[in-house]
């Protein structure tokens, strides 16, 4: 039995096309690519690095987009941020055979990797709706709206554009609890921060710089949602089936 | 920025906490009264952000949030007044109706709207009215709130403004263009029904507001092609709702008129509610009576049938078939009066042909057409491809001699799918509503 290769990459998207890049380079067959960060516990294979290089990266896109659609581009990007394990493997599939295509023509529904992609970018699409939705901005002092978010991938990548244009006159920062970072608008332009100390943006320390108004309008708007409700309609399946119970946590109207 | 500045003012005046609880109670009493209103769409009619201003409206309605009954909250909802001069029998803001009565000031509106707004609660706001004084009285006031909102806090989100039945053609030209949706809620399906319930109101007074909307949008059209700035004109264009279940009317009646109004009017939604029993009076349902949901789901996949599958209002209601079936929907119990249509083949059958199969959404007809351009499709491609397999295999045949061969009546075949749907079936019963399993 040949041991098998695994790639590892710094878990960027240029970094995982740099892997794609290595694999035809080196012509390795069925390597199994990972983030740096998950660790390895697999007897017989060869580990190899793979460093970011930038020009890598634009190769490999720009192969991929001669074939592609913009619309199946997105999809695969989309499905990168899921952070589903192995989905690397599943996306490196694709590209091989989006690169054997010959045209840019028609998507091949049957095939099973195109499908299991379009499915994960599907799922991602919608964990990004609901981050449209679901950011509750609290407005503190030095007029930033501020939010505190968890979701199920990845997303913020992906809701910059929305937040930045349609809040193009306040300055607002929306945070990842779980991945640490957040997306920041200064009134120019987004830019990605981390925070040395996390408890900069934990709940109790966001009350703390309210501006004075804030609290009433978390209070109006908690009236206007309990009075919209029709009583004799009352569903909570399907209530709960649109607004699951782990993103009540940062619903002002949940709270 | 200027409108927090002005709120401040507002809020934090004086005496704070009274002013802050009287727009509480305000807020409480004319969002209750809204809420009958089951339009909640922030859809179509894409706005900009011009000039880095306030909001956007992408085209694509986003539901902030859910109530407790499941309906999406995308809008701040609210009446202007309940203040009304009329007495319609299906309305709590009636006359007659011994309620509290409020209204609030336009300031007032547009700054809940804009603190709304901006802290991602909402898509914009939908402003409705009681009536007060006259039509044009209380369409200037709705008109007012709008205009500020775009033309003082440079505000792009959405607004829909309801119009008010008999307002003057001046009014509704100058209300479509600051709003991106009007409607006037048609609410009794029928004339007759509406003479019993609204006496004091003509059909002719929620006609003329819709038959302006749609000229001024079609001049809007042709006159956009040769002067580019023509100012837009309600862009998501206009929808109606009706109440379901008031007066004794058909099935086949409602979506005939639905049909009336999308044709006539080029409506871009109907709405069907569910009456819900708020008062006692004997022209309709005693208070206590269920709300018809399920009927009003049944209606919203006919209408949906009508818009984007391809069938005509006739094929699913009409002098046989007067009321849609509750336990089958509407799709599924058109394919049952029709077997002899079926089964099609999946990979030969036209686009129109696949849309009707039950089992078989929109979606996935897009698919099966761009997948058989590769191959024959079998059932396995068919499964992968997400159509709903357990009802749709006795109507299509594939690439596989495994079918269902054998003829079945409408009944039992009828019988076989509610029994292994079962749980899905007796699902809406207990009111779980969706729009197609
Ligand atoms: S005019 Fe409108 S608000 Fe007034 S009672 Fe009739 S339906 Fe209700």
């Amino acid at each position: 039995m040949n041991p098998q290769t695994i790639l590892v990459y710094d878990g960027t998207f240029d970094g995982f096309l740099c892997c794609v890049f290595t694999v035809y380079d080196q012509k390795i067959t069925d390597p199994i690519i990972r983030k740096r960060s998950q660790t390895n516990n697999q007897l017989f294979t060869i580990t190899e690095d793979i460093i970011t290089k930038k020009q890598q990266a634009i190769r490999v896109w720009n192969g991929f987009k001669k074939k592609t659609t913009s619309n199946e581009q997105r999809g695969f990007f989309k499905a990168f941020l899921s952070e589903i394990k192995g989905v690397e493997n599943t996306l490196l599939n694709y590209m091989k055979s989006i690169f054997i295509k010959t045209s840019r023509n028609a998507i091949d529904f049957s095939n099973k990797d195109i499908l299991k992609i379009s499915q994960v970018a599907r799922m991602v699409e919608r964990e990004k709706h609901r981050m449209e939705a679901f950011v509750r901005f609290q407005l503190i002092k030095d007029s930033l709206y501020v939010s505190t978010v968890a979701p199920d991938f990845n997303v913020l990548p992906l809701i910059i554009h929305h937040f930045k244009d349609r809040y193009a006159d306040q300055k607002w920062l929306i945070f990842d609890t779980t991945r640490k970072y957040g997306i920041y608008y200064d009134l120019n332009s987004v830019e990605i921060v981390t925070f040395d100390n996390v408890s900069e943006i934990d709940p109790k320390t966001i009350k703390g710089h309210y501006c004075n108004q804030e609290i009433d309008f978390q209070k109006l708007w908690t009236t206007y949602y309990n009075n919209v409700n029709i009583k004799a309609r009352k569903n909570t399946k399907l209530h709960v089936q649109h607004l699951p119970k782990r993103y009540w946590k940062y619903l002002t109207e949940k709270m | 920025m200027k409108s927090l500045e002005r709120s401040k003012i507002k809020f934090n005046a004086q005496q704070p906490n009274m002013l802050f609880d009287r727009i509480r109670e305000k807020l409480s009493i004319l969002a209750d009264a809204a809420k009958y209103d089951v339009s909640c769409a922030s859809s179509g009619g894409k706005r900009a952000n011009t000039n880095k201003g306030l909001g956007n409206n992408t085209g694509m309605g986003i539901c902030h949030s859910y109530t407790e009954d499941g309906r999406c909250v995308s809008l701040l909802k609210i009446l202007l007044t309940n203040h009304c001069i009329y007495d319609c029998a299906y309305c709590v803001t009636r006359k007659s109706n011994d309620i509290k009565r409020a209204a609030f000031k336009i300031q007032e509106v547009v700054d809940l709207t804009i603190n709304f707004y901006r802290r991602n609660y909402i898509e914009g706001l939908f402003l409705s009215s009681g009536i007060f004084k006259n039509a044009d009285y209380t369409m200037e006031r709705l008109i007012n709130v709008a205009k500020k909102l775009r033309l003082e806090e440079n505000f792009n989100g959405y607004i829909h403004l309801k119009s008010i039945p008999g307002t003057s053609d001046e009014l509704m030209r100058e209300a479509g263009l600051y709003a991106d949706r009007l409607s006037v809620n048609i609410e009794i399906p029928t004339v007759s029904g509406l003479k019993l319930l609204a006496p004091d109101k003509k059909h002719e007074d929620f006609i003329k507001p819709m038959e302006k909307v749609k000229n001024e949008i079609i001049q809007y059209n042709t006159e956009r092609k040769i002067i580019k700035s023509t100012p837009r004109y309600a862009p998501a264009g206009q929808s109606t709702q009706m109440i379901i279940g008031a007066t004794g009317e058909s099935d086949r009646d409602i979506m005939y008129s639905a049909t009336y109004y999308y044709k006539k009017f080029n409506m871009r939604r109907v709405y069907y509610s569910g009456y819900v029993p708020v008062l006692t009076d004997n022209r309709l349902p005693s208070l206590g009576t269920e709300v018809p949901m399920l009927r009003e789901n049944r209606l919203y996949q006919t209408d949906w049938l009508l818009r984007f599958y391809g069938f005509s209002v006739n094929e699913i209601l009409n002098d046989t078939h007067k009321n849609l079936d509750l336990d089958i929907d509407p799709k599924l119990s058109w394919a049952l009066r029709n077997l002899n249509l079926f089964p099609i083949d999946i990979n030969t059958a036209n686009k129109l042909m696949l849309a009707r199969v039950p089992g078989i959404g929109m979606q996935s007809v897009y698919k099966i057409l761009e997948a058989r351009k590769f191959r024959n499709l079998d059932w396995s491609h068919l499964k992968a491809i997400g159509i709903a397999l357990n009802r749709a295999q006795y109507f299509i045949t594939c690439n596989s001699k495994d079918f269902h061969k054998k003829e079945l009546s409408a009944s039992s075949l009828k019988n076989i799918l509610l029994k292994n749907s079962n749980s899905k079936y007796t699902k809406h019963f207990n009111q779980q509503l969706s729009l197609f399993s």
